[in-house]
């Protein structure tokens, strides 16, 4: 019995009923009490989705250049989107977190226990959509959706206060077979609809929505990755590493014993650079240490190539404001 | 148009876009690109100010196109009646109607009148005597004089061809020109309505202030009028004129009527300067049509009379109607502001309200407060008004002698009581919790505050305290408030002397032998341990089970046009209330809003008056001829048909009138620190509109101090074209000072393309928009928007302009510089002497006699205003 939203975001009207009854209800106190600058991003001003903001409401403002009058409605949309935790169906947060905090729950929804968390922010960087923040108590908070609620048969407070019916709560699967007849209606209207959250995103997000644009529009990622999609080339990378480490010591012991032969005086000369008059012993082809140094020449290329992957589906820079993104946007990094 | 739906009225917008889901077209006509005009498939960009314009073209574009819905038309509006050849038209007067006394600046609206109303009508006040318009005319006593018709609306003076031929200007071109849209635009809107109209579709216009706060307001929303009625969109399913109220249950506050031109239920309030309210007679004969339901005034009357007199209101004693105060003048919220500078008004009660920061040219309205000897402000924080001494203007507190009561209030939850809906929807809600402190509801403090007065004038003999002695409050009493449901039994009415609550309004009668505070709300609780307002019963379409709708639970008003005029659905599709011939009743999935057995076919007699008077296809009952008036012979201070004026303070000339290029009946209010800006100042060359955000209530009173609602939006800014920010030099974020001749504020940037330049009768136009949520109390603060509108306003029900007027933008924060320079504001905050109060004194001793004067009829002294208003709107009227 998976349950979870379906925002569509075609009713959105931008109203952030979501976001003050997810904080009501919740009880997350606002950002600095309140008292924050406005970001003279359209409506927006709380940014992100963090620690206190669970929901948090996007408006994208896409007018065309051409300001006459009749071009000016050509085009022009507002798009506006209630961002909220995915609830995925295989989550990143969950396969990293070490101590077992983070759970999925009877409803398939994804949990952070409070009381196990010890805020070491491995999920942090794992959630491929910036979802989980480290809240002032050092503790990871996100989206519960509603637990406490469901547990009582209620809908989540962000669903309930939602006035256009954008955000619906329920069945996972009754949700989508509602969001693919929205999608075909709005198709046949002429409108590019499709649904963000289908298998192919992370195996399935359980709070779905539906768009009218590229991902990237809405800032989420088109081809999100999860950390145990690295594990092959992780592994990989490990075995070269410690095949890389037993060689670099045996030369490095080897070097030493060597070394160890002239005598304290040549202590302070560098190692990389073998006296030349050593007598019956050949200088080395290769200077000692290059097999390090080539290995770290590997490690950075494949490191380069993952980042290289994981940048494509990156946040703008501007978007991630430092963190939320977990590095993926590469504006930190 | 004149609303933004989803920002403001985010709950009702779901209705929108579940029409949306269902295939209906949505249009929003608006100077911003707002929220709303995002869920729309049509948005169109017109200046502000310019809405008659634009809804004159439509109405011209039906009229021309030959599209109205001919049989609708003819039968349930007021086109065939023919009018006195004493109209004249604004074409023919260059921007008047005739009637116009330009020294007194009003009409005389006996000059609109239909043919052969008007011989032996008694003499008529001035419009500054009467200073609301009222349902119910003098001018429309057709019992006596009916009114004539021409049934092929040929005849030149029929209301169809006065119509025909004012609109005839409104060309898509001049529409264009005008409005800064363009002509396919506008075409498409007025095809778009024209094509979802008729026996098969309907169209709703929505409004909201966007409309109404305009020197012209109510012809904004009359122009709508002529719009539906021409297409036949009244009384039927998804059409009708729809006002958003802009506070809950503001609705139920003129309902239950805490206007002051207003007794409960629509009943106007008595005037002294009104001869003819010197009696109970007299007061029925002008306010109460002679036709049509109006003429059971009455029975609503008396039943008013014995709710709020109880036995003292006896058949010798007028009922009691002498006990009711009289209005002296227009005491509407801006001539109240300046009766205090006057030092006229020496007390105010701000409950739930917070003008300081809400009120037009507030640096004004605070300095208002500051005369005051004393002011009671309840609400749900130490709001801006009750802290008005302690203002960023203010530079000494001390001399400010105003004595300042809090009193903390309870919120919805805490409370019993009832929401009244835009739709007449009154729903019951439950106290839920406790509140906090010493926080008190407000039937808590009037019931207190009525008993303390009672107490304070039960030994009186004074003739003055005696409507204090009879007044009836036997209300049931829980923890030391009236209780809320004592209360909406009275509203309900009940028998006398035996008080059994009474089930309908057509119940209640003269004699009497009924009470009932408000009429319209008679059946909300139609007998012991049933509220209907309570009632949740749902279903698919109506759901008349779900609370109750005034009058009488019925959810579409005037649905008896919802047929055709032999009682038969216009369409299938649009079926809603009908007559069935073999029950011979009407019968529908409403409450029928018609006599429920009066036959499509019956002829009314005029002479028999009442409901008699009408025809079984006569569906606007509350008009005394049972129709939609597109021509409005009386009722409407500023004219029979709405016109484009421009806005007090605009942009460019009008392009239709040299002469009167602005309502020539503006309430205007020239007073030390209001000054206006002339049209076209140079100084002041900007558009600006002040506005909502759905994340604030108003004032912010409701919201400013809630962090959550803070942090969503946390500063005050202004919305602004990337055009204009480049030519002043504006970043997006940047700081920003504004100023008008009434005041500077400062502050931020939002350089949007949501927002754009306007090509306005050859000119571009730069239009901004400012919400007005922001004052220097509360968890974020900023710059009062208010305090750079000017008190200028509607002359029919005293509504600021708001919505439109003209302003100067600069790069930067230096409004104290440019405050500076202005110098007619009123600071510093004024000190009282004895001469004012004398003068004072004296004021209120002529308002006494004016008051006492006028209960002898034909002697009412009207003296010259001794305000230097251009017309008159303070206490006093000449």
């Amino acid at each position: 019995m998976a349950k979870g939203f379906y925002t569509d975001t075609t009713v959105c009207i931008g109203c952030k009923a979501c976001q003050a009854a997810c904080h009501q209800w919740n009880e997350l106190p606002a950002l600095n009490d309140g008292v924050v600058e406005m970001t003279g991003n359209s409506y927006d001003n709380t940014g992100r989705l963090n620690a206190v903001d669970w929901r948090h409401v996007r408006f994208i403002e896409q007018f065309p250049e051409d300001r006459h009058q009749e071009g000016f409605l050509k085009g022009s949309r507002w798009l506006m989107m209630s961002d909220v935790c995915k609830h995925c169906v295989r989550a990143g947060c969950l396969e990293v977190c070490p101590t077992g905090a983070i759970i999925r729950t009877e409803f398939d929804s994804v949990y952070i226990q409070q009381d196990v968390c010890n805020g070491c922010r491995a999920c942090i960087p794992a959630c491929p959509f910036g979802v989980v923040d480290l809240g002032e108590d050092g503790k990871a908070h996100k989206c519960t959706l509603c637990y406490d609620r469901m547990q009582h048969g209620m809908e989540p407070a962000c669903a309930q206060a939602c006035p256009t019916d954008s955000i619906r709560f329920g069945e996972v699967s009754e949700l989508m077979a509602l969001a693919d007849q929205r999608v075909a209606d709005l198709r046949g209207a002429g409108v590019p609809a499709y649904v963000y959250g289908k298998e192919e995103i992370v195996g399935g997000l359980n709070c779905f929505f539906l768009l009218v644009d590229k991902p990237e529009v809405y800032g989420l990622p088109s081809e999100p990755r999860l950390p145990s999609e690295h594990v092959d080339e992780g592994f990989a990378l490990s075995a070269l590493a410690a095949a890389a480490v037993a060689v670099g010591s045996v030369v490095a012991f080897r070097k030493d014993r060597m070394d160890g032969m002239h005598g304290d005086e040549e202590d302070f000369a560098p190692r990389t650079a073998p006296p030349v008059d050593a007598g019956g012993a050949p200088p080395p082809a290769r200077p000692a240490g290059a097999e390090t140094v080539s290995f770290m020449h590997a490690v950075h290329g494949a490191n380069e190539a993952s980042r290289a992957r994981r940048a494509a589906p990156a946040l703008a820079s501007a978007e991630c404001g430092g963190g939320g993104c977990g590095g993926a946007c590469g504006c930190h990094a | 148009m004149g609303s933004n739906f989803a920002e403001c009225h985010p709950v009702g917008f779901r209705w929108a876009m579940k029409a949306r889901e269902r295939g209906a077209k949505l249009i929003h006509v608006d100077p911003r690109f707002t929220r709303t005009s995002a869920m729309c498939d049509v948005h169109v960009p017109i200046r502000s100010g310019s809405d008659i314009a634009f809804l004159g073209g439509i109405i011209n574009y039906i009229l021309s196109e030959d599209r109205w819905f001919k049989e609708y038309v003819l039968h349930y509006t007021n086109a065939s009646t023919i009018v006195a050849d004493t109209f004249q038209d604004t074409d023919e007067l260059d921007g008047i109607f005739s009637g116009f006394d330009a020294e007194a600046r009003h009409y005389d609206n006996r000059a609109w009148a239909y043919e052969g109303t008007l011989p032996g009508m008694p003499t008529q006040v001035k419009s500054a005597d009467q200073p609301h318009a009222k349902e119910g005319q003098p001018g429309v006593d057709f019992k006596r004089f009916p009114p004539r018709t021409d049934p092929t609306l040929r005849h030149p003076r029929c209301v169809f061809q006065i119509v025909k031929r004012h609109y005839a200007r409104y060309t898509p071109e001049t529409v264009a020109r005008i409005c800064g849209c363009t002509e396919a635009q506008f075409l498409e809107v007025a095809r778009t309505l024209c094509d979802n109209s008729g026996r098969e579709r309907t169209s709703a216009f929505v409004y909201a202030v966007g409309w109404t706060q305009h020197t012209v307001g109510v012809q904004y929303i009359r122009a709508a009028t002529l719009i539906q009625a021409l297409l036949g969109n009244v009384g039927r399913p998804g059409g009708g004129i729809l006002a958003l109220r802009g506070h809950a249950t503001i609705q139920g506050s003129t309902d239950i009527a805490t206007l002051y031109n207003l007794l409960p239920g629509y009943l106007p309030a008595p005037s002294a300067q009104v001869p003819q309210h010197s009696t109970l007679e007299g007061w029925l004969e002008n306010e109460m049509p002679t036709t049509g339901w109006w003429a059971n005034g009455r029975k609503y009357m008396v039943s008013f009379l014995r709710a709020w007199y109880g036995d003292a209101a006896r058949a010798d004693n007028e009922w009691g109607y002498q006990y009711l105060p009289k209005n002296v003048g227009d005491h509407s919220h801006m001539p109240m502001f300046v009766a205090m500078h006057e030092g006229v008004l020496r007390g105010f009660m701000a409950i739930g309200q917070n003008p300081a920061v809400g009120g037009q040219n507030a640096v004004y309205q605070r300095a208002g407060l500051a005369r005051l000897e004393w002011l009671v402000v309840k609400d749900l924080f130490v709001t801006e008004t009750a802290d008005f001494w302690k203002a960023p203007d203010v530079t000494d507190p001390s001399a400010i002698q105003t004595e300042v009561f809090f009193f903390p209030s309870s919120t919805t939850p805490e409370m019993d009581g009832s929401y009244t809906n835009t739709q007449r929807l009154v729903q019951w809600h439950e106290k839920g919790v406790a509140s906090p402190g010493d926080c008190k509801s407000d039937l808590w403090f009037t019931h207190q505050l009525v008993k303390r007065l009672k107490r304070m004038y039960a030994g009186s003999t004074d003739p003055k305290d005696e409507p204090f002695q009879v007044l009836t409050w036997d209300f049931e009493e829980v923890d030391g408030e009236a209780s809320a449901l004592s209360v909406l039994k009275e509203i309900n009415g009940y028998t006398l002397p035996d008080r059994k609550l009474v089930p309908t309004f057509g119940d209640l009668k003269d004699d009497g032998s009924t009470a009932a505070g408000a009429w319209i709300y008679t059946g909300i609780h139609p007998e012991d341990g049933v509220n209907l307002a309570a009632s949740r019963v749902s279903d698919d379409y109506v759901a008349l089970g779900w609370a109750f709708a005034w009058p009488a639970n019925r959810r579409i008003l005037y649905n008896r046009a919802s047929a055709d005029p032999a009682g038969k659905p216009w369409s299938d599709r649009k079926r809603y209330v009908w007559w069935e011939p073999a029950r011979r009743e009407w019968v529908g999935y409403d409450v029928p809003d018609f006599p429920s057995t009066k036959a499509p076919s019956a002829k009314g007699v005029w002479s028999r008056g009442g409901m008699d008077a009408l025809d079984g296809d006569h569906p606007f009952i509350m008009k005394p001829d049972g129709k939609i008036w597109l021509y409005a012979p009386s009722g409407i201070i500023d004219g029979p048909l709405p016109t484009h004026y421009e806005p007090w303070e605009g942009p460019v000339a009008n392009g239709l009138y040299k002469l009167h290029p602005r309502n020539p009946v503006a309430k205007t209010f020239n007073v030390v620190g209001n000054k206006y800006i002339d049209p076209g100042d140079p100084a002041f060359p900007i558009v600006v509109s002040t506005y909502r955000l759905t994340e604030h209530h108003l004032s912010g009173a409701m919201t400013r101090w809630l962090p959550w609602l803070a942090a969503l939006m946390p500063e005050l800014f202004i919305e602004i074209s990337p055009e204009l920010a480049q030519q002043r030099g504006i970043d997006n974020a940047g700081w920003v000072t504004v100023s008008t001749p009434r005041g500077a504020i400062e502050c931020k940037a939002l350089v949007t393309r949501r927002l754009r330049p306007f090509e306005v009768m050859g000119r571009t136009v730069h239009q901004v928009g400012m919400p007005f949520h922001w004052g220097y109390r509360g968890v974020v603060t900023g710059d009062v928007t208010n305090e750079l509108a000017a008190m200028v306003a509607d002359p029919n029900v005293t509504i600021h302009e708001a919505k439109v007027f003209m302003c100067q933008v600069e790069s930067g924060r230096h409004a104290k510089a440019v405050l500076a320079g202005l110098g007619d504001a009123p600071r510093p905050m004024p000190h009282v002497g004895r001469r004012e109060r004398q003068a004072a004194e004296a004021n209120i001793d002529r308002a006494i006699a004016l008051t006492a004067a006028a209960t002898d009829p034909g002697q009412i002294v009207v003296e010259k205003p001794p305000f230097p208003f251009d017309q008159p709107v303070g206490v006093y009227h000449g």
